[in-house]
């Protein structure tokens, strides 16, 4: 199976008073072709940056520091903006969180689908016209002709998230990266919108699905990456990464998460908070709640360590537990 | 059906939407809170449950309808008179970011609750009593005089949470509380939550959309849709055997964090969530219900009743 | 064993019951912190000051006063007898900008500071109560706003007759509309606020919402208006003294400096720039120190 997208040690960050804060830290990750790959964290773990940094998106003052990211074996860090723009949306595109804010208000929807077919190809414009009803049809937009002619106010947010999505499939790109796609939305919507992205993800585009939600990667995802404080700490198959998980981080998540089941007895918790980004704790960004931390932990940084199946872990005590 | 601590009847909440129409936010409901219990409320954007929220402590004025304190009626009382039992009522909000005044120390944020209600007396009382509610809430005390954004998200919950509790109220409502918080962060609220509860005897009125949030917290739930309630009773039964629907769609809708457990398509409600502006006539579910008969799209379906439960539904499941 | 990690800045943890309790910024912080953070706003408010002294100790620091015509040396150029030469009267010019200085920076600083208190406070009031008082402040500001403010200013000076005083009334009159329409706009989006809502819900008075909510919200939008208004109230008083309703010749005030300079522009240039710079100087001053006071009372600024 080939990669779609491949990124290499990518660090990126951006300046603050107190220096560059390293928001992404040495991070690798592969989305196959036809696949969703699931990235997790929570806010501020720079699982938004790593995919603006695929994207070429990253907001001035910040920037790729370094690494390497491999479109399709094309590398994307040093490309010329005009080549890279011409690959965002043809090759490459992306849907955001809130499907509101990043639609035009002033525009009708039909013709903020078309744009990225004038803008990337030479089309009449009823091809254009014809071909986002089409692409509308196939996201299950009801009515898409009539649709088409709608503002995006006038539409429901599972629509407007719909139509976002048609906006970036209409030229059929190899890559499609998903950035909170449901966080916004209700969760009988919600359940619509994923069931959606299965579908595209049959269709033979390659997904890097960014969720805080580990039911929508459970739900989702083929592959999982976990990120903390910048740097990937846990990465598995989904069922391995369910049934297994080795970094106290994945482990605090999942039990977070599964002791949420009724009965009122006190919930498992990790204790503290992320940390911020210019006040990084030395060594393991996690060692400050981790329940397992050892001297070590707060020296210097592990290593990510394959634990057998393409379970990497980048924990100390996770792998002398396995050891054992 | 007395006895309730807090009881709303009948309550309609109608907004003008601009020319001649009006958005339909909250329609004839009735709910009830028992001392000492936490009530879910849930339901999908829009569906009314926040406007219900604010209604049943008077924060917003019922276009009709009754609010019942301990037997009293709220919505009847002058603003003086209601001045007298405010106290007892207080809310915590969705976002800690928004909700915290970004120009005020975290002093004067929980002192003012304490100084409108002239709880302290003198400055030093009055400090002393904010650090008391502080580590009460798990805020270390030298952060004092620090603004909001210097905290994160949790911590700003925490220190809304101070605020709320600091006058001593017996509801509160807690508006979506930790829908803006990180995972991790989350149950330490919700743990937080269940603490008071039992340290203060505290009664809530939790509104969330987030079904497995609601499920662990309530002792009983009421389930939203467009402005109905749908269906009520104690958390457990409802989720063993839904009889509403809409309910039974929204708890397999939830994605599972189980990889082996996928929600199947046939699982799926199809269609969006009809307008409140126009609302369908009958039964308000009809026009997404797989289950709709005829008479669901012309009569509404009245209230059944059997032990703690309660569906609006012609063709109740599981009965 | 694990050591604990503490956040290195932390000193001492404060426990309810503590003898010692934590202490508040005091206003020597605050004005520490100015110091420190912004030597624009410093330099400002020595120049405000610097003009302050100027304007007090203005006999002392010439031997002439403003009145005294020479017209032997009528428009004579910058020399050590007069340094910033004489004007069309043969009147010295530094002299008339000492004096000048004592009725503008008043006219500058006063009714900027009433209008911008009026129009904050009935801005606010009418934001917040809404309904009818809103329709009658606002009714009444458009009133204002929607006259020629020249006219508007020669209007009340007329019936008023001249003065400073008078010149103080009618500028503040002039101005507080303007202010008053931004700062309502502003306690409209801050009164939607939930942290407005929370202190209502608490049952907190409205008259300590405005105060203690909506006032501290608006002081930068304040500060902003406040900086315009000082050039605009100067240059206003010179048009009104102009149209002789404001201060007359031989009295002098920077506006009317400005004014009668501008004949003499080609052949005597000095005449009208002098009064210009002093006019820019002391507004930029304004608008640092303004500046300056909302990064500090802005609280997302402090310890960063």
């Amino acid at each position: 199976m080939r990669n779609i997208l491949e990124v290499r040690h990518l660090c990126a960050g951006f300046p603050t008073l107190k220096g560059e804060a390293v928001a992404v830290n040495d991070v690798s990750l592969t989305v196959p072709e036809g696949k969703i790959v699931g990235l997790v964290g929570e806010s501020g773990c720079g699982k938004s940056m790593t995919a603006r940094a695929v994207m070429g998106l990253i907001r001035y003052p910040g920037r790729v520091i370094s690494g390497s990211i491999l479109l399709d074996g094309r590398e994307l860090v040093g490309m010329p903006k005009k080549e890279k723009r011409a690959l965002r949306g043809s090759e490459m595109s992306m849907i955001f969180q809130e499907p509101m804010t990043s639609l035009n208000p002033v525009m009708k929807v039909g013709r903020q689908v078309e744009e990225a077919i004038r803008i990337h190809e030479k089309v009449t414009a009823e091809e254009a016209a014809r071909r986002s009803v089409e692409i509308l049809t196939k996201v299950g937009v009801p009515e898409a002709k009539k649709r088409c002619l709608c503002y995006p106010h006038q539409l429901s947010g599972g629509l407007r998230q719909r139509v976002m999505i048609a906006m970036a499939m209409i030229l059929g790109p190899r890559l499609l990266i998903a950035d909170e796609p449901t966080t916004a939305l209700d969760v009988t919507v919600e359940a619509q919108i994923l069931q959606l992205m299965r579908t595209l993800s049959s269709g033979g585009t390659g997904i890097l699905l960014i969720s805080h939600d580990l039911g929508v990667i459970a739900q989702l995802c083929d592959h999982v990456y976990v990120m903390y404080a910048g740097r990937i700490v846990e990465s598995a198959d989904v069922n391995e990464l369910f049934d297994r998980p080795l970094h106290p981080y994945t482990r605090g998540l999942l039990n977070s998460v599964r002791s949420l089941r009724g009965g009122g007895d006190v919930l498992d918790t990790i204790p503290g908070a992320v940390p911020n980004l210019t006040r990084m704790p030395a060594g393991c960004g996690f060692s400050p709640r981790c329940p397992e931390r050892c001297d070590e932990c707060v020296m210097d940084v592990p290593g990510l360590v394959d634990m057998g199946n393409g379970h990497l872990v980048r924990c100390r005590p996770a792998e002398g537990e396995e050891a054992k | 059906m007395s006895g309730f601590l807090l009881e709303g009847k009948d309550l309609t909440k109608e907004f003008p939407a601009g020319g001649n129409k009006t958005v339909h936010a909250v329609s004839n409901v009735s709910l009830g809170l028992n001392e000492g219990e936490t009530l879910g409320l849930v339901g999908e954007s829009g569906c009314g449950k926040s406007t219900l929220g604010r209604m049943m402590i008077r924060a917003l004025k019922p276009t009709s309808g009754e609010v019942f304190f301990r037997g009293r009626s709220l919505t009847a009382m002058s603003d003086r008179e209601f001045a007298a039992v405010r106290r007892r009522f207080q809310m915590i909000f969705q976002d800690p970011y928004a909700s915290l005044n970004p120009r005020m120390t975290v002093r004067s944020l929980i002192a003012e609750p304490l100084e409108t209600h002239r709880i302290c007396s003198g400055k030093k009382e009055t400090t002393e009593k904010v650090l008391e509610l502080m580590d009460a809430v798990g805020v270390p005390g030298d952060f004092l005089y620090r603004y909001p954004h210097q905290f994160s998200g949790g911590q700003r919950q925490r220190i809304g949470i101070a605020r709320a509790i600091a006058q001593s109220p017996e509801v509160i409502v807690c508006d979506e509380p930790v829908s803006a918080l990180d995972v991790s962060v989350r149950n330490q609220i919700l743990n937080l939550l269940s603490d008071l509860r039992k340290t203060r005897g505290l009664t809530y009125l939790f509104i969330s959309h987030d079904l497995s949030v609601v499920r662990h917290i309530s002792d009983r739930v009421c389930v939203m849709f467009l402005g109905k309630i749908c269906e009520s009773g104690p958390t457990e039964e409802i989720w063993s055997s839904p009889a509403h629907p809409y309910t039974s769609f929204l708890l397999r809708a939830v994605p599972k964090a189980d990889p082996k457990r996928r929600t199947d398509a046939s699982a799926l409600l199809t269609g969006e969530i009809p307008s409140p502006i126009d609302p369908p006539a009958g039964c308000r579910f009809h026009t997404r219900c797989p289950y709709a008969g005829k008479i669901c799209a012309q009569e509404e379906p009245p209230l059944r009743t059997w032990g703690e439960r309660t569906v609006a539904c012609h063709f109740p499941l599981n009965r | 064993m694990i050591k604990k990690r503490a956040f290195p800045e932390k000193e001492k943890v404060f426990r309810p019951g503590d003898e010692q309790l934590p202490e508040p910024d005091g206003f020597r912080t605050v004005l520490r912190r100015l110091a420190g953070e912004n030597k624009l706003a410093v330099v400002s408010a020595a120049v405000i000051l610097l003009f302050v002294l100027a304007a007090v100790l203005a006999p002392v620091l010439t031997p002439y006063t403003e009145k005294d015509m020479d017209l032997r040396h009528r428009l004579s150029p910058p020399s050590p007898e007069h340094l910033f030469g004489t004007d069309e009267g043969g009147r010295d010019i530094l002299t008339r900008m000492l004096f000048g200085s004592r009725v503008s920076l008043l006219i500058g600083v006063v009714p900027s500071l009433v209008s911008m208190l009026l129009g904050a406070a009935l801005g606010i009031v009418s934001g917040y109560a809404g309904g009818k008082t809103d329709a009658v402040i606002m009714r009444l500001a458009d009133l204002m706003l929607a006259f020629p403010s020249m006219l508007l200013a020669m209007v009340i000076m007329y019936t008023l007759g001249g003065g400073l005083m008078n010149i103080f009334l009618t500028l503040s009159l002039v101005n507080w509309a303007g202010v008053a329409r931004v700062v309502r706009s502003e306690t409209l989006r801050i009164i939607k606020t939930e942290y407005v809502e929370a202190a209502r819900i608490t049952g907190v008075a409205g008259i300590r919402i405005m105060l203690c909510h909506v006032l501290p919200n608006c002081i930068p939008t304040m500060l902003v208006l406040f900086t315009l208004n000082i050039p605009a109230s100067i240059l206003t008083e010179s048009s009104l003294s102009f149209l002789g309703l404001g201060i007359q010749p031989p009295d002098a005030s920077w506006g009317l400096m400005v004014n009668t300079g501008r004949q003499f522009l080609y052949s005597a240039p000095w005449l009208s720039l002098i009064p210009s710079a002093a006019i820019m100087a002391i507004v930029l001053a304004f608008n640092f120190l303004g500046d300056g006071l909302a990064d500090v009372l802005d609280p997302y600024r402090k310890n960063q």
